[in-house]
């Protein structure tokens, strides 16, 4: 069994308005696995379906080859996006609620909860109350309180939100560790830039419909569109430069007279370079020539533009 | 199970912990005695205030008629003329001068006689002097009919009907009002209860809401054990407020009695007093003896079981609503339009219960209303000090009412955990009516 997590055809109406629409997906044990979306797009519905805090009208979810049920609960962790804690309740206090809530005993939650107070320098807030402490300090225990049970599955819905800069990257660090040790992290964003950090799959969910999935490196290699950069030194730069466009989509030029040099980004008719680069390479001298692989980013738009064109 | 357990702990401690929630513990005992104690003070120098009357009495109609009494001791002026009199009242602070004129006859003497004061006078002292000037009248115009004063004071009545039920049992006039205020502070106990930690619970759903930590909460455990943890936790607390205010409240009244100087011995002795006037007068007596028996006839221990199932019944329908609103709403200041129509019920509960019932404890209205679940808890207690049974509650009415309100129960506290289930995950948006309905489908 190589996938910690599926779906099947999963759908969910809110009255009129579809959440969900036969959604499929497999998540691969021991990986991050970016769900992707716009705001609005059902992800946290599908979360909370993950989570058994809803339940889908049609379909059905599988953790770790067994059907969903209430036991599972104990092995995943989840941070909602929409997170706070009590705020009259002192921090260990409420820590060993939550903790306990999720089946750990008394004594081995207050064991573990020393170790990650310890862990992220927080030993002294353990008789604090929540209203005594910043956003990002409130963060810091809400992770805590997310992993300490240990689970096998983990869901992070915008983690770093929140976070200073510096703290985001200790949760950073802590969740790449988590992963480390084996487990498998769900995370869900709108977010590109954490994705290329950390994802190693995707899935993209629009308006309610997962409209693409699969290893963020293959669903690269899928949407590069023979885009090159090319550096070349030329004398007569924005002659050259005419006669391309004429025959090539040709974007970011920039020709430096003094310099002799002409960058320019080009799309290339196929796979094949060769033909190309020898007539480019008769016109003067190759600096750089580097493909352009899309950022998530791009993908994400792309993807969500495209299909909002096809409607 | 555990779980649970957890939760109800929780909210438990968070309760009883809250500064607010021990102030009012500990508070409102201490102010309820204390205004007991003001009222009683206050009264006490009220009543010390005698009041004292001149008397010029130049007629031979009166002259011992005026007597003193608790309120009222009179100062008898003797041959001095009016004005004198007047003046001296005035100097002297007393309250008022009654004036009775020498006339040839009685009617024209009591035509002519008068209270000057300076102030307007106390009514119920004026009354008073009226009345000894009726019982003159009424002696000397008997007299003229020729009925002598031994057979005029022979004449005086006091009557009460008796009354009885068709099985012989003696009834009593008012018992019906006293033992439907028996159940009415049963009935009201209820109310209270529900209005004020109905509000705590939906508080505290409120606040979880805000906190934004439900998600993280239900994602562990099942929002409907959430529910009644809370509902569980916060009633125990509000149990334990009880007990406090009542150990409290008795504590504080017997210092505050002992301080006041009336020791319970005085009022024992008062009781004694009473008793002694009462054997002089055997008829107040025997209805004193029928007030007693009907007391003790009242079912205290079935009252009690059944205080205790409507009052868990009524008390879990209530407050799962209350439940849902607060999941419903955002913030409290929203939850008003939602708040008004679950007063409404216990308010009509208590008028009807304290019009209704107390005139007829078995009318329709009464029977109606003792029905009807989300008024049953409250008007059913207030009829059952009569029993059950033949003269009071039929069997069938309590079996309905109690049934209606287990059937209410389960329905109600479904919906509210489907309301509540969707309406904690809601944010930013003032529910409707409309859309609370459309929940239930979800």
């Amino acid at each position: 069994m190589n996938n910690i997590l599926v779906t099947k055809e999963v759908t969910k109406h809110f009255g009129k308005h579809i959440a969900l629409n036969n959604v499929s997906l497999e998540i691969p044990r021991n990986s991050i696995y970016g769900l992707l979306g716009p705001n609005g797009a059902g992800k946290t519905t599908l979360i909370r379906i993950i989570n058994q805090i809803t339940h889908p009208d049609k379909g059905s979810v599988f953790f770790g080859g067994e059907k969903l049920k209430a036991e599972h609960i104990a092995q995943i962790g989840y941070l909602p996006e929409e997170r706070g804690l009590y705020k009259n309740m002192k921090v260990g206090e409420q820590a060993l609620y939550l903790a306990q809530l999720k089946g750990l005993s008394k004594s081995e939650a207050k064991k573990r909860l020393k170790f990650w107070f310890e862990r992220l320098e927080i030993g002294n807030w353990w008789d604090k109350k929540i209203q005594e402490l910043s956003k990002g300090m409130a963060q810091k225990i809400q992770f805590i309180v997310t992993v300490l049970h240990e689970p096998k599955l983990l869901i992070f819905d915008e983690p770093f939100s929140g976070f200073d800069p510096i703290n985001a990257n200790i949760i950073k660090e802590e969740i790449l560790k988590l992963k480390e040790k084996g487990t498998s992290i769900i995370f869900s964003t709108h977010r590109m830039e954490s994705v290329e950090e950390l994802c190693e799959y995707i899935a993209l969910i629009h308006k309610s419909e997962k409209i693409l999935d699969g290893k963020l490196s293959d669903i690269k290699k899928a949407y590069k569109n023979n885009i090159y950069k090319i550096g070349l030194q030329t004398p007569n730069g924005d002659a050259l430069l005419g006669e391309l466009s004429g025959k090539f989509k040709i974007s970011a030029s920039d020709y430096n007279t003094v310099e002799q040099q002409l960058d320019f980004t080009m799309q290339f008719p196929g796979k094949e370079t060769g033909e190309i680069l020898s007539y480019l390479a008769s016109k003067g001298n190759i600096n750089s020539f580097v493909e352009t692989i899309p950022s998530a980013n791009e993908i994400f738009i792309k993807t969500v533009q495209s299909k909002n064109n096809n409607e | 199970m555990n779980k649970l357990f957890l939760i109800i702990k929780r909210e438990y401690i968070a309760k009883v912990r809250n500064k607010s929630f021990v102030v009012m513990t500990f508070l409102s005992p201490i102010l309820m005695v204390g205004m007991g104690v003001l009222i009683a003070y206050l009264t006490k120098i009220n009543d010390n205030e005698k009041s004292i009357v001149a008397l010029l009495n130049e007629s031979d109609y009166f002259s011992n008629e005026f007597l003193t009494t608790e309120g009222t001791s009179f100062i008898h002026f003797n041959e001095i003329n009016l004005e004198t009199a007047k003046d001296s009242t005035l100097k002297m602070g007393y309250s008022g001068l009654l004036y009775i004129p020498k006339e040839s006859n009685l009617e024209q003497v009591v035509a002519r006689s008068f209270f000057y004061s300076e102030k307007s006078p106390n009514t119920s002292l004026i009354s008073r002097l009226e009345l000894v000037f009726q019982d003159r009248l009424r002696e000397k115009r008997l007299q003229n009919l020729g009925v002598s004063t031994k057979d005029f004071s022979a004449l005086k009545v006091n009557y009460a009907i008796n009354t009885a039920t068709f099985n012989g049992k003696q009834n009593v006039k008012g018992i019906n009002e006293i033992k439907a205020v028996i159940g009415g502070a049963f009935g009201y106990l209820i109310m209270m209860f529900i209005i004020i930690y109905g509000g705590f619970v939906m508080r505290s759903v409120i606040e979880e809401k805000t906190s934004r930590i439900i998600e993280i909460i239900i994602s562990s455990v099942k929002p409907f054990q959430l529910m009644l943890g809370k509902i569980l936790g916060t009633s125990l607390a509000g149990i334990t407020q009880f007990i406090i205010w009542i150990l409290l409240g008795s504590l504080l009244m017997l210092v505050a009695l002992s301080f006041l100087d009336i020791e319970l011995s005085a009022l024992q002795n008062g009781a004694e007093l009473t008793a002694s006037i009462n054997t002089a007068l055997p008829t107040v007596d025997q209805t004193m003896q029928v007030y007693a028996q009907e007391l003790l006839d009242i079912p205290w221990f079935t009252l009690l079981s059944f205080f205790i199932i409507y009052f868990l019944l009524g008390y879990l329908i209530y407050s799962s609503i209350y439940a849902a609103i607060g999941a419903a709403v955002d913030n409290e200041t929203d939850t008003q339009q939602f708040i008004f129509p679950i007063i409404l019920p216990l308010m009509l509960a208590i008028y009807v219960g304290f019009f209704s019932v107390f005139s007829n404890p078995h009318g329709p209205i009464a029977v109606g209303f003792s029905i009807f679940p989300l008024t049953s808890p409250i008007v059913m207690l207030m009829r059952l000090p009569s029993g059950i049974g033949e003269g009071g509650v039929p069997l069938w009415q309590l079996l309905t009412s109690i049934l209606l309100l287990i059937v209410t129960f389960i329905g109600i506290v479904w919906l509210a955990s489907k309301i509540y289930r969707v309406g904690i995950l809601m944010y930013g948006k003032k529910p409707t009516y409309k859309e609370i309905f459309k929940w239930l489908k979800y």
